[in-house]
This record gives structure tokens, sequence and C-alpha cells, in this order.
């Protein structure tokens, strides 16, 4: 083995100084089912969904920096169910009804349920009462379907320097809330053109009037699996710079 | 000289929707002339098809639709009792769907604005007839009533889905899907 190698599953990882292990991995071939982890952004670490096994030990692969000579286990029976478990708690805690989503088809949560065989949510769902914001003329915001990944309060923070998302609240009371007096969209300076219009993994963030328009059976996961699309799309370079000039002055 | 071989024993499966739209049913009517071998492998009991109207002991009970008043709490735990395989087929059956749509919603308020304040509405009465079974405060999936065994998502699951699935159990494979087949909507 050289020295900038690490094994996942068995498999030989190249990898850069600097890189996670879930970056060297898809950079490399290697999927490792993901959900908060965007290539573009800082990683969060906070859905889990991309575990795996490290000498024996659990640990986010999106915020775990590669190192020469780890044992990295991803795709075994073990963590898979672990994996299957969270998507369950996912679509058990908020109101994931695909049937009426627009987002069907292009949502990644949904896409990782299919790659991952879910069947079903298992648990006793929440059915949660979370009103939508329709107050923007051109933005909904459906927080029924909200995973907390804060890729929108990343990407609103560091690429449009709006902050214009942030999450509030602790345990079962988390949300997301909107940085207006108001709390509403309508009065927030979100344009279409936004990065925190594109990263919703989810259906929260929908523009109006352009539903449905690309038709069930053509979308993004329909011609293949999650696994085989994350590998197409990586590696990609970063694009935010880190830190938001809005929340630096507002301190 | 060889025995002469019994036919093989043919599968009893019943079917039922609870709060659903008999779409699923729909669905496997999909299947088309795939009806013929399958009819050679099962035979139906209670079935909205044969208009049994209680289930005896079944093999595989499939049930579409959710749980949303007394009477569907009944008829599931009928198919539980007598149903060696129970599945769970379609978004109704397997998350509520569309009928828990009203979950996040007083009871109270949503009969009201049916029946007594939707505009058009004159001298509206709540039904109270005591033929109706009584609707639950909230919609549920059939796991959070009984044991189920097997879930087939979809709104409705496709009928190759239905098809695959099927062929599997009764093959005494482990049900899988895949990729194209496994839908949520």
């Amino acid at each position: 083995m050289t020295d900038n190698t690490f094994l996942l599953d068995g498999e030989e990882i190249p990898f850069q100084p600097g890189q996670t292990v879930i970056q060297a991995a898809l950079a490399a071939g290697g999927y490792i089912p993901h959900l908060c982890y965007h290539p573009e952004f800082k990683p969060h670490g906070s859905c889990k969904v991309c575990t795996v096994k490290v000498n024996g030990r659990t640990a986010a692969s999106c915020t775990l920096p590669a190192q020469a000579g780890l044992e990295v286990e991803s795709d075994t029976d073990e963590i898979n169910d672990l994996r299957r478990t969270l998507v369950q708690m996912l679509f058990a805690e908020g109101n994931h009804f695909c049937p009426s989503c627009e987002k069907s088809g292009n949502c990644t949560l949904q896409a990782l349920g299919y790659d991952l065989g879910v069947m079903t949510a298992g648990f006793r769902h929440f059915f949660p009462d979370r009103p939508v914001d329709a107050s923007h003329p051109d933005i909904l915001l459906d927080f029924n379907r909200c995973i907390l990944c804060e890729l929108c309060v990343r990407a609103s923070c560091e690429v449009d320097d709006k902050c214009v998302f942030a999450l509030s609240g602790r345990g079962l009371g988390k949300h997301l809330v909107v940085n207006a007096e108001s709390g509403l969209l309508a009065d927030t300076d979100i344009a279409l053109t936004d990065k925190a219009m594109e990263v919703c993994p989810v259906g929260v963030i929908l523009k109006k009037r352009v539903g449905f328009a690309q038709p069930i059976g053509q979308r993004r996961y329909d011609p293949e699996p999650i696994s085989a699309q994350a590998l197409r799309d990586a590696p990609r370079p970063p694009a935010g710079a880190g830190h938001c000039a809005a929340c630096e002055v507002e301190e | 000289m060889n025995a002469p071989v019994e036919a093989k024993k043919k599968l009893r499966v019943a079917t039922t929707s609870l709060a659903g739209c008999f779409g699923c049913h729909m669905s496997i009517l999909d299947i088309d002339e795939r009806l013929f071998p399958l009819l050679g492998l099962i035979e139906f009991d209670r079935s909205p098809l044969t208009d049994i109207k209680h289930c005896g002991p079944c093999d595989i009970g499939i049930v579409e639709g959710g749980i949303c008043n007394a009477e569907n709490v009944h008829v599931l735990r009928e198919f539980r009792n007598n149903c060696k395989i129970l599945i769970a087929i379609g978004a109704c059956a397997v998350t509520g769907g569309l009928p828990a749509q009203r979950n996040h919603l007083d009871l109270g308020d949503c009969l009201s604005e049916v029946y007594l304040t939707e505009p058009g509405l004159e001298n509206g009465l709540i039904p109270n007839d005591p033929e109706l079974p009584l609707p639950l405060d909230k919609v549920h999936p059939l796991h959070e009533v009984v044991k189920v065994d097997y879930f087939i998502p979809g709104c409705p699951p496709s009928a190759d889905a239905i098809w695959k699935f099927l062929t599997d159990l009764i093959a005494g494979r482990t049900p899988k899907l895949g990729h194209g087949l496994i839908k949520y909507d």
C-alpha cells in the first residue's frame, strides 16, 4: 500500500491530503450513500447517512479526513441497515407525501430510499403541522418536507452572501426559519438566481408556476439510481468561500 | 412406476381496500394477461373481485388503503387473523397517504368544513347514522394497527412492481423490487 491510500470495503482508494473519506471515495468511483453532504459546500455531518465503520468505530465519512491505512467499511449489511433506519426516521418525522410532491423524481431523500430499498417508514408517523410560506411572489416554501440538512443555509450564507435561512430550536422543535422580522420569505432579498434556490435535496424550496413542467418519469433519478448519479457528479470544485460577509458584519 | 404427482395446492389470497381509492386494485388488474398464469398459482378469497364478504383462512392478504374509521380497523384485524402473510399495498396503506393529509387538522373542523360551512350548503348536517362507521381522530398506516409483513409502496405501485413482488413471494424468494419498480409516487 502506498502512502496516500486507504481501504474502502477492501478496495484501495487514493486521496489528496486534505480530502475527506467521502470526497476521495466518490472521486475514485467508490459510492458512499449521503444526504446532507454536497461536494460544493463545507461538510455538515448532520444526517449521518454517510456513516462508515473505520477501524471498528462508526464515523461520518463526510467529516472524516482521509488518512493513509484506514480500513473503511461502507457497503455492509450492518451499515446499510443503519442508513435505512435513518432514512425511515426522516420519512416518519416530516410530511413526505411523494404522490403530490413537485420534487418527486428529483428528490435526494426519495432516491436514497429507493436505492437502499426502503419500503416503509416503519415508525409511527408524526404528521406534524407545518404551514407553508407562500408569501413570496415567485418562491414557495413547504416546510413539511424539510430534513434540516442546512444546504440552503450554507448556500445562502457561503455563496449568496445573504443568509436568508437558518435553523432554530432544539431536538424535535428544530425547524427552518427565514431571516426576516416578519419571518416571511417575501420580506427577504432572496432571488430566483440564488444558489439557495438550487440546493434543496427535498421539496422545500420550490419555484412557483413551473410545477410538473418536467414530467414524472423523465426526472433526475428516473434513468438510473442515485448511486450511479453521485459518482458521475463527483468530484466538483468547492464553490463557497466558506464564510459569509453579511453574517460577519451583523456580528 | 412413479406415484401420480399431486397438483400443487393453490395459494389462497384475500384483498381489500380500506381508506383507499381502489387504484391499487386497478393496478393489480393492470398486470393484464399475466392474470392467467397468476390464477394458475392462486385463488381468491375475500376480494372486491369475488365479492366474498368475509375472509377465511388465507396464505396471503393484500390490503390497500389506510385506516380512517372503525370499520377499517375491524377489517384489517380480520385480515391479520386469517392471513399468514399480510401485505400493505400502495401509499395509503404504507404511509396513510392522501386521507392522512387531514391529520394535522382537527376532525371536527374537517367535518364542519365539508358538511356545514362550505358555501352552497344550506341546512347542512354532519352525517350521524348508526350504520356509518365512526371516523378516527387520525388516519393511520396499517403498520400502526397490526403487524405487517411486507410493504409495496407507490401511488399506485405499477403492475410490473406488483407482478415482480407477487411472483418473488409465491416462488419463495425474498421480494425485491429494485430500481425503476420501487416508487413512492
